[in-house]
């Protein structure tokens, strides 16, 4: 294929085609304040080896968390990823393979989806999930939006420790459908009365499971009282190893269930591309948003995989469509199915307890750190300190030793003072006891 | 004898007594194609003349089914959630929508008569 770049004439063409004038006149509606007034500073052209030398000085200034002692997570988690799926999903036909309109020429690709679909309903506990959504924030927002329809209520409750950006997408999707949203304070320690806040108006209330400081709850109780409010119960899961362990949303009898699917078969990517999961009950699937792989036969009775139930979506059904999203998070889907497949049911299993045994020894050794207050009782691979003073310098500091210690409460909520002596840790099946050994020390001089 | 009469979306609606039986015609079937889903409205929901009430889904698309009268909702025919096919089997019949406590009756003056509505389609082809 040939590159064809505009003209000059080319772009005053389509300028006056749309009655613009500037090329910048499209980007009026992002802020002054963030605008790069300024050309970008590279210079016009390098070779080869000076560009891999620079760009490899540029990359040299990260601090890997594949190579540190590292205990990120808030939503992004780091897991052991086999050899064999970045070496399945390279293949050509998954690869360059796009939205499987085509059934003829896309068996491949969809079995790979109705597989994943098969995969997300089962470890969730619910009856159908979809091909996938973007990432777990979105996921979350449409779960919001789909509660909103099937009630025909607007007001969303959002959990305490629902993650602070999941929180911000639902509550940009609401206010520009006229919805509203009730984000309850940051809730470190889960103490809030979720069900004493239904009423009428409330389409659903949306939890995060294991929440976004680490307790992890049964939600059977706020599912019933949800229904017998009218209003549904939303479970968000941002952690999905934790499902070999922790009680599944379905079996609290959840409604839908929104989640990131990144831990399996994906790499934390500086947040991106990841992976949104979607699952819901039978009953609810017609106002569910996004792609549906189905299974069927053709005229010779043999087994087949379609697009299915696409009269929900958006190029069928126009504006009244489910949902804007007309694609899905193809690759990580099978990435996530590919290791899914690998641990098989048992060793999905061995691996949530893994990462469990792995984090009690990081609580158990932290909370003897002096001066530590750990805040998460009930917890999967996540946990919460309450440090004696501000917890951002204390990261950088431990950062500049080599040990990625976590995330700050400051760098989620920015704006509440009062969260800025937290501090948020994982621990998976790569954490070894040397690192939390280094994590201890570093943090026991750190805060000295 | 009851009165049936018929929209320009194809929707009819059979009189009897205070209550409007409704459902999609026959020309509305043929040209859906195989019924595969029907969206009812709730009961005791009011709908208004002309706006949506359900949605009836077929294999090619997915179409609202607009009130031809306005009215309360007091019946919906729950055999289409399992047998949406009798939509196309009986349109007028066994594939009826909703039933409307009909709020005004002078609405279906604005509607047509059988021999109104067959000219119509047949000035569609």
């Amino acid at each position: 294929m040939r590159y064809l770049p505009l003209t000059d004439t080319d772009r005053r063409e389509m300028l006056a085609a749309i009655g613009v004038d500037s090329v910048a006149a499209l980007f009026r509606d992002v802020p002054r304040g963030v605008w790069l007034e300024r050309p970008v500073d590279l210079p016009l052209a390098k070779g080869e080896i000076e560009v891999e030398r620079a760009l490899g000085r540029l990359a040299a200034k990260n601090l890997p968390a594949g190579s540190v002692p590292s205990f990120l997570g808030c939503g992004v988690y780091r897991h052991h990823l086999p050899a064999a799926v970045d070496h399945l999903i390279q293949r050509g036909e998954f690869l360059t393979s796009y939205t499987p309109y085509q059934p003829e020429i896309s068996q491949g690709t969809l079995q790979s989806l109705f597989e994943f679909q098969t995969q997300v309903a089962l470890i969730t506990g619910m009856d159908v999930a979809n091909a996938s959504m973007y990432d777990g924030a979105t996921a979350c927002a449409e779960a919001m939006m789909m509660a909103n329809r099937l009630t025909r209520r607007h007001k969303a409750i959002l959990a305490g420790d629902l993650h602070p950006h999941y929180c911000a997408t639902a509550a940009t999707y609401a206010r520009f459908a006229g919805h509203s949203v009730v984000e309850r304070p940051p809730d470190p320690t889960a103490e809030d009365d979720l069900a004493a806040l239904l009423d009428g108006e409330t389409s659903c209330v949306v939890v995060q499971n294991p929440g976004c400081f680490g307790h992890v709850r049964d939600f059977s109780a706020l599912a019933a009282a949800c229904h017998r409010a009218g209003a549904l119960l939303v479970v968000v899961v941002t952690e999905i190893v934790s499902l070999g362990l922790v009680k599944p949303p379905g079996a609290m009898d959840a409604d839908i269930i929104a989640g990131e699917g990144q831990s399996l078969g994906n790499p934390m990517g500086f947040g991106g591309p990841h992976l949104g999961l979607f699952a819901t009950r039978e009953k609810f699937v017609r106002q569910m948003p996004g792609r549906l792989a189905g299974q069927t036969v053709d005229v010779d009775g043999r087994r087949g995989y379609v697009l299915t139930l696409s009269t929900r979506e958006q190029h069928i059904r126009r504006e009244k469509a489910t949902s804007n999203i007309c694609t899905n998070s193809g690759l990580c889907a099978l990435a996530f199915t590919i290791h899914l497949a690998l641990l098989g049911e048992a060793g999905y299993v061995r691996l949530a307890e893994l990462n469990h045994a792995r984090a009690a020894a990081m609580a158990d050794r932290l909370a003897r750190v002096p001066g530590v207050t750990l805040l998460t009782q009930s917890f999967f691979n996540e946990i919460a300190l309450r440090l004696p003073r501000l917890a951002a310098p204390v990261v950088d500091a431990l950062a500049a030793r080599g040990v990625l210690a976590g995330v700050p409460g400051g760098r989620l909520w920015p704006e509440r003072p009062e969260l800025a002596d937290l501090l948020i840790l994982a621990a998976t099946e790569t954490t070894t006891e040397d690192d939390i050994e280094a994590l201890a020390a570093a943090l026991a001089e750190g805060l000295r | 004898m009851s009165t049936v009469k018929y929209t320009r979306d194809h929707e009819w609606v059979r009189v009897e007594g205070d209550v409007a039986v409704i459902g999609i015609t026959d020309y509305a079937q043929t040209q859906l194609g195989d019924v595969v889903y029907v969206e009812l409205p709730e009961l005791g929901r009011k709908v208004e003349q002309g706006k949506e009430a359900a949605v009836v889904e077929s294999v090619k698309a997915a179409s609202e089914v607009y009130a031809p009268i306005s009215g309360e909702v007091i019946a919906v025919n729950d055999v289409l959630s399992g047998e949406p096919g009798k939509v196309n089997l009986d349109p007028m019949g066994e594939g009826w929508f909703l039933k409307l406590r009909m709020a005004d009756p002078k609405e279906l003056d604005a509607l047509m008569d059988e021999k109104s509505y067959s000219g119509f389609v047949e000035g569609l082809h």
